[in-house]
């Protein structure tokens, strides 16, 4: 039995590849017109809630300002993301890799186990916790899962005006087209911020074995 | 300062691979074909006539922003502004029965569609105004469209850098409810920044699809043989043809 199956790995790479195309085609998006709003509407930087700074070219698609070409690689790759994610979902749910490793049991919410497992982290022990992943792991891929990589499509969704006729309800839901458009702003850069921290708890956790495994599926952890 | 060369370099492998994407004929296939994948999905969920959200009076955004042209100095435009559109026409020719041309009397005096609507902008900024005009589908069923008709083109009296301005859809959002010629914003004629006298809504696109200061209609096969063969100012310069993303 691998530690990670075909269908986590396959999902895990190709939705790395998407978010890099998306985010850094996204911050060509943001470049058009770089202010945030709440409500439906807002189009000058006195209703912005916030200003975002201008992104540099080297860290856009296509690598200059072109709004055209960078929302040509956007919704080219809106497409495997959110099919992948659909993927995802189905193959895990299926497994049972999300009910067995992912789902937190009750026991987990308890105060002292949550502190427990925030302690066990500023000790930078991260193999603790009986399952395949601690508290805190959890947390954070169940928030990724299950919160911001649908909340990205969904306000993906919620943004596009040909989509309004059957989605007023979730643009509503939202609190407006702008606030939608605010929030897949903010899920964006609370992906990247995620990842920042995955990567870096890679490197500290054996970075070659963890690759390793989430490349080949790997040997499962002798108990 | 490493790790930022570092993520430049990252950056610049990822901006390497795009642009080999990008330059194969596989590629540039995938990059087309995604807007028609995501007409295609749309048309899919939402019915033919299904109506893009109006909203109530007091969500009207107090200043309606103008883009592009705000004020066309080529031509004619600025005297025949000077003279309140008097003598502006409207043409629906092209591939129809009876072509039409029409004064802003005659206009005015079609059965007339008021709705609020939300106006989003390619850039992302979006903006709530009221628009009143005749139903585009009103216009096309008294000139008569052939059976050959496929799209219809929108003429316009600016020019952006040099440029005429034109716009084209499918019949689909030609005669769909909320595609209208609009003639009011807010109850007052339209301003000058906004499309004076007339412009189209296609509410369920994007900005740049809702063409201004327009003085034909026209129905045709296939836009190939127009201006860049794109459908459209903007998609001759890249953009997308279908704007409902």
């Amino acid at each position: 039995m691998k530690r990670h199956a075909l269908s986590t790995r396959v999902w895990h790479w190709g939705n790395f590849v998407c978010l890099v195309i998306l985010f850094m085609s996204g911050l060509t998006i943001s470049n058009a017109h770089p202010w945030l709003y709440w409500g439906e509407w807002g189009f000058a930087p006195e209703q912005a809630w916030l200003a975002v700074p201008r992104f540099p070219d080297w860290m856009t698609i296509p690598g200059y300002y072109s709004l055209a070409k960078a929302r040509d690689w956007h919704i080219l790759f809106a497409w495997p993301f959110a099919l992948l994610l659909l993927f995802g979902w189905v193959a895990m749910l299926a497994n049972r890799h999300f009910t067995r490793d992912i789902a937190t049991s009750r026991r987990e919410w308890s105060p002292r186990a949550i502190a427990a497992d925030v302690w066990a982290h500023l000790r930078f022990d991260f193999a603790h916790g009986d399952g395949k992943y601690n508290f805190l792991q959890k947390l954070s891929y169940g928030a990724v899962l299950g919160v911001l990589l649908p909340g990205m499509v969904l306000t993906g969704i919620a943004i596009s005006p040909g989509m309004g006729p059957s989605f007023a309800w979730l643009i509503e839901l939202f609190g407006g087209r702008q606030s939608a458009r605010s929030l897949h702003f903010i899920f964006a850069f609370a992906l990247l911020g995620f990842l920042i921290v995955h990567v870096v708890l890679v490197l500290l956790t054996g970075p070659w074995g963890q690759m390793r495994a989430m490349i080949t599926g790997g040997e499962r952890d002798a108990a | 300062m490493r790790r930022r060369n570092f993520l430049v370099g990252a950056s610049a492998a990822v901006l390497a691979g795009c642009n080999r994407m990008a330059n194969s004929e596989i590629g540039t296939g995938l990059l087309d074909a995604a807007e028609d994948w995501h007409r295609g999905a749309q048309r899919f969920i939402n019915p033919r006539e299904a109506l893009a959200p109006e909203y109530p009076p007091h969500m009207i955004s107090p200043f309606f922003r103008g883009n592009g042209s705000v004020n066309p100095t080529n031509g004619d435009y600025q005297a025949q502004a000077a003279a309140g559109f008097t003598d502006w026409r409207l043409e629906v020719r092209g591939l129809v029965d009876r072509p039409l041309s029409l004064t802003l009397d005659n206009i005015r005096r079609l059965p007339q569609r008021t709705q609020i609507t939300r106006h989003d902008c390619v850039e992302g900024w979006s903006a709530i105004g009221q628009w009143t005009g005749p139903q585009l589908s009103v216009l096309l069923n008294a000139a008569g469209l052939r059976p050959e008709a496929r799209y219809i083109v929108f003429r316009c009296a600016d020019e952006l850098s040099g440029a005429p301005y034109y716009e084209s859809i499918d019949l689909i959002d030609a005669f769909h409810p909320q595609t209208i010629v609009a003639h009011q914003l807010n109850g007052a004629p339209l301003p000058i920044r906004n499309g004076a006298p007339l412009r189209m809504r296609i509410e369920r696109q994007l900005g740049y699809k809702h063409a201004k200061y327009l003085t034909a209609i026209e129905a045709v096969t296939s836009f190939e043989k127009l201006a860049g063969g794109q459908g459209g100012y903007w998609e001759d310069r890249g953009y997308q043809w279908y704007a409902g993303i």
